[in-house]
């Protein structure tokens, strides 16, 4: 059974928990995996956010995301004018994507140092998220839980030195998955948590053999 | 004490309450407080905070002139609040009536609401709870702890029927907020939690069957002034209930019968803007100049 507050709550920005709500969601999950300020968004949007983005402000409240408003913040209505202020350039196009959730969205984000990360996620109810695709990854994102990310080489160990390591410090995964484009080449995992791991815990994960980037997300 | 509150459906909460002579706020809260693991006042300032952004939201709605981004709502809270005294149903329910369309068109404008159960049906609950305060001079404490009865029964609907208008049509939506309101009322009046149960289920069968058909896709027509329709409903059950007047099918009987109807619902008419109101003439011009030819 959800709890009180998924009922009564949350509180947010109208007019709608999966095309307004949900998409800042999207949108600030984005600008977590890619780790820095974006300074260029193309965002790609199929199904019922294709047909109705306008009219529900699915594109300010990406905008937003990427900006790293959070779904009850009144600037979300300006959000593209705030994207000129800032900097970010931002573009929208419509696309299909066949069997893809109705709500979905790719984002594609490139940062200020060059970095660039391409994010599908859908939003799928009630301001709830799933991102399931990150740079050809498949993955199982909620943001309700503090994930921790690596890429690595796909060879045996990983996972156990990453689980040791947050072992060691007392986090638990709550739900993880491993993913790879090819066999020894290179593998994405991630971990949702129950706890955020301390930097010095990302730090370690980082070190840790054939890790090659480790990072955390914050749930949001 | 922590008692460890557990129900499944508004039969065993009530049962509950009889039990151990407890509100069901109260047991709802002890509830949130075991599967949250948080104390008690960081629970109850949470729902403080759900409630100040609400009556902010009724403020804002009643005096709200601005059209939304499609511009087919916006301002029709602020005729009806000013009408208010001259109307057939008085001025207390034509104000909650205002107070919910004023509320959604809060939402329209992407201002900041709280969703309860959803963003769609969000104007209910506030409009029917303020309109009680104003009318009782209830204190915001005690609203905070009638937010709590609402949110356990629109807990249950969600676990035995569903909230969503993808998945049940309005009836969800609109039908579990009434359904949380008329619950509410009662208890606020000091009805009992048999009665608590009984408005609900007057509540939720008076708006079964309501389907999903919104304009464009949009949360707009015929969402917003709906929201006034379902507070009057949600008042109406209440005062039926305080009154005497009891629903001769049980409230989780009355649940059930809406997963039933919701299951049975074509797609067209849950949330797909394929039936029902949003292919009508006049819908299909709104949709054209709203999107052009689409895609």
């Amino acid at each position: 059974m959800h709890g009180v507050f998924d009922i009564v709550g949350p509180v947010m920005i109208g007019p709608s928990s999966s095309h307004t709500a949900g998409a800042v969601r999207l949108g600030l999950m984005a600008r977590k995996i890619l780790g820095e300020v974006p300074a260029k968004a193309e965002i790609n949007l199929h199904g019922s956010f294709a047909r109705t983005y306008r009219g529900h402000g699915t594109d300010k409240a990406l905008i937003a995301g990427i900006l790293g408003f959070n779904p009850e913040d009144e600037r979300i209505r300006d959000a593209l004018a705030i994207a000129g202020e800032k900097g970010l350039d931002f573009c929208f196009q419509t696309v299909n994507l066949e069997e893809a959730h109705p709500n979905t969205a790719v984002i594609f984000l490139t940062g200020q140092s060059g970095r660039s990360v391409r994010v599908l996620g859908a939003s799928v109810g009630g301001g709830n998220i799933i991102i399931s695709n990150i740079d050809g990854y498949q993955v199982e994102l909620t943001g309700q839980y503090p994930a921790l990310i690596t890429i690595h080489r796909d060879c045996p160990g990983v996972i156990t030195e990453v689980t040791r390591i947050l072992a060691h410090a007392a986090v638990n995964v709550a739900f993880m998955r491993v993913s790879r484009q090819n066999r020894g080449e290179t593998a994405m995992m991630i971990m949702e948590l129950d706890e955020q791991p301390a930097p010095e815990v990302i730090a370690e994960c980082q070190m840790a053999e054939a890790v090659q980037y480790a990072f955390a997300i914050p749930a949001i | 004490m922590k008692v460890i509150v557990n129900f499944g459906t508004i039969r065993e909460l009530i049962e509950l309450a009889e039990q151990q002579g407890a509100s069901l706020h109260e047991l709802i809260i002890q509830r949130e407080m075991h599967d949250s693991q948080q104390e008690r006042n960081e629970i109850l300032s949470r729902m403080e905070v759900n409630w100040q952004v609400m009556k902010a939201s009724i403020e804002r709605g009643v005096a709200n002139t601005e059209k939304s981004l499609s511009g087919l709502t916006g301002g029709d809270a602020k005729k009806i609040f000013a009408y208010r005294r001259q109307g057939y149903m008085g001025e207390r329910v034509l104000a909650a009536a205002a107070y919910a369309v004023g509320i959604s068109e809060v939402n329209a404008v992407m201002g900041r609401i709280v969703a309860c159960p959803t963003a769609g049906s969000c104007g209910i609950v506030p409009a029917a709870l303020y309109a009680a305060q104003q009318e009782r001079g209830l204190a915001d404490e005690v609203i905070v702890k009638a937010l709590f009865t609402a949110a356990g029964i629109g807990m249950v609907v969600d676990q035995n029927a569903s909230i969503a208008g993808a998945e049940g049509g309005c009836q969800a939506e609109c039908g579990t907020a009434a359904g949380m309101a008329a619950g509410a009322l009662v208890e606020l009046a000091g009805g009992t939690p048999q009665q608590v149960g009984n408005a609900v289920a007057l509540a939720i069968k008076n708006l079964l069957g309501l389907v999903c058909d919104p304009v464009a896709g949009l949360v707009e027509v015929p969402c917003v002034k709906r929201n006034g329709f379902a507070a009057v409903v949600a008042m109406l059950a209440a005062d039926m209930t305080l009154s005497g007047v009891d629903s001769v099918i049980p409230v989780d009987e009355v649940i059930e019968a809406m997963n039933r109807i919701g299951k049975a619902l074509p797609k067209s008419l849950r949330e797909t803007s394929e039936g029902g109101l949003a292919v009508t003439k006049t819908a299909q011009l709104i949709e054209k100049k709203l999107y052009g030819s689409g895609i």
